[in-house]
């Protein structure tokens, strides 16, 4: 099963790679990642989307929470939460695709935040489902880039992640 | 402040070895008398000798590199201590702070070298965090789960011109480190329940009860329920060997009747053990019937690799003592464990004799029998340290520990030439006792340099090596597994023990023959102030029994060269 894992993180240098070398080390799979600071300037974020059965995510966020630098974890996926993801596309828009590109980023209510004559750059957020929906519906009009930010979430309701 | 920090951290000793980016530190040393150096021939020794250190003593060793070679010299040392959970401090310069990313001369990256094998590491960043910085390090290496940390030190913060204040810092704190100590004790309910209607019940116990220092509450434990205890290699030591409710070692070459135990067992009471798959061998086959109690004091340890059942995270001490108040409390009998009893000691009595074969006359020596001729020699009490092959496996199966922290063995990662840096690294603390290496000459020759450093301070460990002229663990595999086909794994041109030992100025016997076994011996453990290497032919046939049969269940084992269970 998917499941998405933020944490805070030291702000420290070194802290990152303690938590992408564990992933490798241990053989376990990271598909997303995600991290920037907080509102508090000694603490980062950092969200990791992983696969596994229960067995593999309770050994991730165990070993997770034996490093130093994390100060405090939560999967997200037990419970209600909210998942919002960013992606910048380059598609082709030349003639009669143009038009196309325009209305299907429409109706995905994404953004065309650059334009040239031969190309539009579309802007969308969404959960990954509707990342995936939206570059589907655009490949076959010629995408030429993509750069996504991985996933990022919060827990729905009155809980918080903060120490 | 460096060597101040480690006077006052109540540091005697530490090991390491010279160079450019390490030069600061090594003159604040030497313009003080506290802390007292050892100087090594070789980086690995280093982290070894503190490493057997802190096996025996439960306190960190402290290890001091230079940068660059210096550092990834004791790479391998770190590995050892990290996979054993050792307490451990490694200082390793770092060329100046503004030539760091430059591939500046002798300059690796050695907090991402050794990123998956430390605890933790730190890189110093300003002088005045010195205190600090170590204070944590020292705190987090022998705290909760042990393990070695890295501090690297630029060379530039230990500039003798520049002075700061100087406090020792009493206390540390880290807002995202809080190792557990008391169990959960609706959980200790729970395993209690367990073991009191479990009706063929095994203690499985590890190194976490000998670093968790619950030896005493683990035996409370044993005797008040009258259950078998099973100590995995890494816990040898922790239960008596001497008492009758000990089953030895389970595992690849364990006993048969721990083996037979376990596997028949109906739970397991897992006290600081990671059921490594030395010792479960497949699994998937493993304990098919056992309910699992797994107390740890770090949960990723837990439900790793076998499925707890009632998992337990805290401290072995607190959460044993927690089960025996709470059994004190309890009215209910327990199941009775005569029949269990019984099953166990006819398993005993099975093998009881038949272990191995001991030289008829005029054949070579059996490397057990020179381990039991040892134990004898030593009453049984002296710190054993090994290298890693055969000789290590036959040591663990013939002498019996009946302390805890006596038995010192690079057990998860089986790292040759282990063995004399990590007795010299005892013997130097603990001058008035026995150290006894059990070595093979392929391990010896790993780190025989050291016998250099034991000669310019005074260390007299005894060593005995079980020479078979090969590498005799690769040697068996090949001849189970390759029939026979004995790639690389002898050694032609092996050294005259004799005369190399007596170009370092210290006692060399060579033994062939039984008759000649008990005299050597009695002259070499007659002092224990001086260094004697024994050099014994033992026969290169011979192999390590039991052996269990790989992916087979724990009780499906080789029993000798012709037997099988
Ligand atoms: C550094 C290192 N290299 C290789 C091995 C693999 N290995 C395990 S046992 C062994 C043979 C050890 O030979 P020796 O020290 O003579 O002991 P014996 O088995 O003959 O008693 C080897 C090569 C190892 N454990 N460590
Ligand atoms: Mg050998």
């Amino acid at each position: 099963m998917r499941h998405i894992i933020s944490m805070l993180l030291e702000n420290e240098p070194g802290a990152l790679s303690r938590v992408i070398g564990l992933f490798s080390q241990r053989n376990f799979n990271i598909e997303t990642l995600n991290v920037a600071p907080t509102d508090d300037p000694t603490l980062s974020r950092l969200t990791v989307t992983t696969n596994g059965d229960e067995r593999i995510i309770e050994q991730i966020t165990k070993h997770l929470n034996r490093l130093i630098d994390v100060v405090k974890l939560v999967d997200l996926t037990e419970g209600a939460h909210i998942e919002r993801e960013l992606m910048l596309v380059k598609v082709k828009a030349q003639g009669s695709a143009r038009d196309e590109v325009k209305r299907t980023a429409d109706i995905f209510r994404a953004q065309i935040v650059d334009v040239t004559p031969s190309v539009y750059t579309v802007q969308i957020t969404g959960d990954a489902n509707k990342m995936d929906a939206f570059l589907q519906a655009v490949t076959p009009l010629g995408v030429l880039e993509v750069a996504r930010t991985g996933v990022s979430g919060i827990a729905r309701g009155d809980k918080v992640l903060s120490i | 402040m460096l060597a101040r920090f480690l006077k006052d951290e109540g540091v005697e000793y530490i090991y390491g070895y010279p160079g450019g980016a390490a030069l600061h530190i090594y003159d604040a040393l030497f313009r003080q008398d506290d802390v007292k150096h050892i100087l090594v021939r070789h980086e690995q020794a280093a982290t070894h000798m503190a490493d057997g250190y802190a096996r025996a003593s439960g306190k960190p060793g402290v290890v001091l590199v230079t940068s660059g070679p210096g550092a990834t010299n004791a790479v391998t040392g770190i590995a050892t201590a990290y996979m054993d959970s050792i307490p451990m401090v490694v200082l390793c310069g770092q060329v100046a702070s503004h030539l760091i990313g430059e591939d500046a001369f002798q300059e690796t990256d050695i907090v991402g070298v050794t990123r998956p094998i430390v605890k933790h590491s730190f890189s110093i960043r300003h002088p005045s965090d010195i205190p600090t910085v170590l204070k944590k390090a020292f705190y987090i290496a022998s705290s909760g789960r042990p393990g070695p940390v890295v501090v690297d030190i630029p060379k530039d913060m230990t500039a003798p011109t520049e002075r700061y204040e100087y406090v020792y810092p009493r206390k540390v704190k880290l807002r995202s480190y809080n190792p557990v100590s008391r169990g959960h004790t609706g959980q200790i309910r729970k395993a209690v329940e367990l073991i009191m209607s479990a009706r063929r019940p095994v203690i499985f116990a590890g190194g976490g009860v000998i670093t968790g220092r619950a030896s005493e509450a683990l035996t409370a434990l044993a005797h008040r329920l009258n259950l078998p205890v099973i100590t995995s290699l890494m816990g040898l030591g922790a239960f008596p060997q001497n008492d009758p409710q000990s089953l030895g070692w389970p595992g690849m070459h364990g006993s048969y009747e721990s083996n037979m135990a376990m596997h028949n067992s109906d739970l397991v009471l897992g006290v600081g053990v990671r059921f490594d798959d030395r010792v479960t061998n497949n699994v998937t086959r493993f304990c098919p019937d056992a309910r699992i109690v797994h107390i740890d004091v770090d949960p990723s340890s837990i439900s790793k690799t076998v499925q707890a059942d009632v998992p337990i995270v805290g401290a072995a001490d607190n959460v044993l003592n927690e089960m025996l108040n709470q059994i004190g409390q309890r009215t209910e009998a327990q199941e009775p464990l005569d029949e269990w009893w019984e099953t166990i000691n006819a398993w005993r009595d099975e093998r009881r004799g038949k272990l191995y074969e001991p030289a008829a006359a005029g054949e070579p020596l059996k490397p057990q029998q020179v381990v039991e001729a040892v134990h004898r020699v030593t009453h049984g009490d002296a710190y054993v340290v090994t290298d890693v092959g055969q000789h290590q496996m036959f040591a663990a199966q013939y002498y019996k520990f009946n302390q805890p922290n006596r038995w010192i063995s690079s057990s998860g990662l089986g790292t040759m030439g282990f063995g004399l840096p990590a007795a010299m690294g005892i013997k130097l603390n603990y001058p008035d006792e026995h150290v006894v290496l059990f070595t093979g000459e392929g391990s010896f020759q790993m780190m025989m340099q050291e016998l250099s450093t034991c000669k310019q301070f005074g260390i007299p460990v005894k060593i005995v090596n079980l020479n078979n002229a090969s590498l005799g663990m690769v040697r068996q595999w090949q001849d189970l597994n390759y029939k026979s086909r004995h790639a690389h794994s002898y050694m032609e041109s092996l050294p005259d023990f004799e005369k190399l030992i007596e170009a370092y100025g210290f006692k060399a016997i060579t033994v062939r023959t039984a008759e000649e076994l008990e005299p050597a011996l009695e002259e070499a453990f007659r002092s224990r102030d001086e260094l004697v290497f024994l050099d014994i032919h033992v026969d290169p046939r011979e192999h390590v029994y039991p052996m269990q049969v790989p992916q087979g269940a724990m009780c499906d084992m080789l029993l000798s060269k012709t037997e099988r269970t």
